[in-house]
């Protein structure tokens, strides 16, 4: 058992906390919400500078072979930060379909240059209907010679406006529910046939609906195996949700501790609100939220590369539980006890809140993953014989 | 004890209904039900209605333009108007500035602002809270200093709710800096136009411009404008809060808010079912139906008790309607972005223009998540739950 980071992770942990320190302010920020990409090109230089881009991705493919560790560390400082830079779009997701899922060929064309920060990637697959079923695909993929020919409308995707290549996922075979039978494309964002909208989040970031019309992808560019993509589409959406984790405890530690210095700094009734104990209980109860949601970041992360899929599952949907409450807890508190001012757009509170709010809509809410652990029994073990 | 309204009191429910059925215009009664914003020109006209046909102010008394309806008839006038759903009358005028006019006013101040307020031809907003005074009201800095016929006010109010559309504020000003600090607190009301004041907007979480910070820089405003005696504004801010609190349950609004989170339940899908059909979601639900059922029966024992309270002090139990009320219309504006599920994430509801291109997601997810960051200003205004609590130990326990 170590909770303890290597020398080198401490060492990333310090780079990245002081690039974001330095780089990263709250006012720094709105400027970067307001250039055309709504994120800012020279924080991403700066990202692949400290070899971020590259963090996951094996040596072969110009990667630094970094684990979920490394990614943790990262997303927690981005949190802390509310970065706004494509990087669980890219690298996460994007990076993780094609590490996991390309050809060799396609692996080492495009690796390297997502590593290099060069082509940025996204991941169309939510669909209208689909609430937060990830099997539940209706766009279509119909063999067309070698390759296939994708029809079908994907919405919010992350960051999918700048995207230069798009994970696509459609079906192939099945019920529109279906696990099986879903294949997953790599698609030039710039193909016939592909039309994009995109548009702000509540949180500050981007999203895009992206449409697609009889687009042709080759052979090559099929991703995992045809007809049978969902098993991996489970795992790489774990690590999202395992570096999402990260983020929203970033977020989290951030807002809380704010809000405690706030509550030492303000005074009403001639003393710092902080000698209040009603407001002393509740910061405490936001700091066992935060901690629980931490310790469940921490087993997300350690477990999202679990092989045996059902004990990965089970942690990823627990983690996921935890941050959407802990979220609540933490986001709710930190804007009550601050007052008005937590509620104005030019506090960073607000923003922190937004962020952890909207991280628990993303691959299912605390209550789709709490009925997910129940259907699959719970994580603490079976009942015991009486 | 009988639940049952009488046969006059559901005769009453009746005719109002029917007469907002009637009247409420069809653009507006829309924009409640899909959770848009009204513009200034919305409630003006409902309040015009209103004052045509003698409902604007049924709550003051009659010869201040008053219906001498009893609690209860209050009571389901305004459920009913919450219910329509229609906006409800500024409270900074009928519910603020109004009453404590009637009650602490010279008769040449009630004949001036009176029928202003009933007719909404004065639009106005509530200078209390400052910088460095909130929940500590009392506090405040800002300062009257009286020049002959003339007080002349400097400092900064903020969190002014709709000072961009005013037309008048009522400030607590501090007039004398030796007394204690509710002994020196005088109650002024202000012409927006005169020189000397500047608005600055301040936007919420949601993106939406409500509130604003006021400056006075050397306002000269004419003595006549003082409510009350000199020092004596603290009387008056008492009694208004006391007032603000009590209207805060808005048991009527969150009925038609649950409403509404069944309409847009029954039309997301979750699986192969509506969202409704989801037992997890539907005990969601009626969890906060069950709250709000119980806050309606408390509100009722209120009001009844109304009946036989003397004096017009508010019932110290107001901090439970106020405390209950905040939460579970917090809870339901949590439930009803939570049905959208993922279409929180768009940041499509523009306040001033609406977004023309069509929308992302369903028609009705725009405003929800927006709604649920705004509406976290309901424990912190008004007095905040924390400070309600307080009372209810103080007034109530007698802790
Ligand atoms: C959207 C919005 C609209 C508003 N509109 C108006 C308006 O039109 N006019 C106007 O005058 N004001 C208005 N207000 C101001 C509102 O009344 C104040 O925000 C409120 O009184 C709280 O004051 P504050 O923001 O300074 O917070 P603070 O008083 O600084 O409170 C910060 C935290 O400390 C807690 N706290 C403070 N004192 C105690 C105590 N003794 N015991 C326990 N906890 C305590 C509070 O509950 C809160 O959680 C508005 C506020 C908002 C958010």
């Amino acid at each position: 058992m170590d909770f303890e980071l290597s020398d080198e992770q401490r060492l990333l942990k310090d780079s990245v906390e002081r690039l974001t320190t330095q780089r990263y302010d709250f006012e720094t920020r709105k400027k970067f919400m307001a250039e055309p990409d709504g994120w800012s090109r020279a924080m991403w230089k700066q990202y692949v500078d400290l070899g971020l881009t590259a963090l996951p991705f094996a040596e072969e493919h110009g990667g630094v072979g970094g684990g979920p560790v490394e990614t943790m560390i990262v997303m927690e400082a981005f949190g802390r930060a509310l970065a706004l830079e494509p990087y669980l779009a890219t690298v996460v997701l994007g990076g993780g379909f094609l590490a996991r899922g390309a050809s060799d060929a396609v692996k080492g064309e495009l690796l390297p240059k997502v590593a290099a920060g060069e082509t940025l990637l996204a991941f169309a697959h939510i669909e209208r209907q689909a609430r937060y079923d990830l099997a539940d695909v209706a766009a279509t993929a119909k063999k067309d010679g070698a390759g296939y020919l994708l029809n079908g409308e994907k919405s919010l995707a992350l960051h999918g406006d700048v995207a230069d290549r798009l994970i696509v996922s459609a079906r192939l075979s099945g019920d529109q529910r279906s696990k099986n039978g879903i294949g997953l494309f790599l698609v030039d964002a710039k193909a016939a046939g592909v039309s994009r909208r995109g548009y702000p989040t509540m949180d500050g970031l981007r999203a895009a609906e992206i449409s697609l019309a009889n687009v042709k992808v080759g052979a090559d560019d099929v991703i995992g195996e045809p007809g049978n993509a969902y098993p991996l589409i489970e795992r790489v959406t774990d690590s999202a949700i395992a570096a999402l984790a990260a983020e929203a405890v970033g977020a989290m530690g951030a807002m809380h501790e704010i809000t405690v210095d706030y509550l030492k700094q303000r005074k009403q009734f001639g003393v710092p609100i902080g000698n209040f104990q009603v407001l002393q209980h509740r910061a405490g109860d936001m700091l066992i939220a935060l901690e629980q949601a931490r310790s469940m970041a921490m087993l997300a992360t350690m477990m999202s590369e679990e092989e045996n899929a059902a004990e990965r599952r089970k942690a990823i949907s627990a983690a996921k539980v935890q941050i959407g409450r802990s979220g609540k807890i933490v986001g709710q508190g930190a804007i009550q006890l601050h007052g008005g001012i937590g509620m104005t757009m030019e506090y960073k509170v607000g923003h922190y809140f937004k962020r952890v709010t909207m991280i628990d809509t993303m691959f299912g809410d605390a209550d789709h993953h709490l009925a997910a652990l129940a259907r699959m029994g719970g994580i603490v073990g079976k009942a015991s014989a009486s | 004890m009988d639940l049952r309204f009488t046969p006059e009191e559901n005769a009453f429910r009746d005719e109002v209904r029917t007469f907002f059925k009637e009247n409420l215009p069809d653009g507006i009664r829309k924009k409640a039900a899909e959770g848009i914003r009204y513009v200034k020109e919305d409630i003006v006209t409902w309040q015009r209605i209103l004052n045509k046909k003698g409902w604007a102010v049924p709550h003051w008394p009659k010869e201040y333009g008053g219906t001498g309806w009893s609690p209860v008839q209050l009571y389901i006038f305004k459920e009913e108007m919450q219910q329509a759903p229609a906006p409800e009358p500024l409270p900074f005028g009928t519910m603020m500035v109004g009453p404590v006019i009637i009650a602490f006013g010279r008769e040449d101040q009630k004949q001036k602002y009176l029928p202003r307020i009933r007719n909404l031809d004065d639009w106005w907003c509530q200078g209390f809270s400052e910088p460095g005074a909130g929940s500590d009201l009392a506090s405040l800095k800002t300062s009257a200093k009286r020049e002959g016929d003339h007080y002349i006010i400097n400092g900064q109010k903020t969190w002014t709710t709709s000072a961009q559309y005013a037309d008048w504020i009522f400030v607590l000003c501090r007039t004398d800096t030796a007394a204690k600090k509710q002994e020196g607190i005088t109650f002024i009301l202000v012409d927006m136009k005169t020189p000397g004041i500047t608005v600055r907007p301040i936007q919420t979480i949601d993106g939406s411009h409500e509130v604003n910070e006021v400056f006075f820089d050397d306002v000269k405003v004419p003595v006549e404008n003082r409510i009350y005696e000199e020092n004596k504004g603290w009387d008056c801010a008492k009694f208004l809060l006391g007032n603000e609190r009590s209207g805060i349950a808005r048991v009527g609004a969150s009925k038609a808010q649950v409403r509404r989170l069944k309409e847009i339940a029954s039309m997301e899908r979750i699986g192969d079912k509506p969202l409704i059909e989801d037992e997890r979601f539907a005990m969601k639900i009626a969890a906060i139906e069950v709250e709000l059922k119980a806050l309606e029966m408390t509100q009722l024992r209120v009001v009844a008790a109304e009946r036989t309270r003397k004096g017009n002090r508010p019932d110290p139990a107001s901090s439970i309607l106020k405390i209950k009320g905040s939460e579970i219309q917090q809870g339901i504006s949590e439930l009803l972005m939570e049905a959208i599920g993922p279409y929180a994430l768009p940041d499509q509801f523009r306040h001033d223009d609406r977004w023309n291109e069509p929308p992302v997601g369903p028609d009705y997810a725009p405003p929800l998540a927006p709604q649920y960051f705004n509406w976290r200003k309901i424990s912190i205004y008004g007095g905040s739950n924390e400070i309600q609590k307080n009372i209810i130990a103080k007034a109530i326990l007698g802790l």
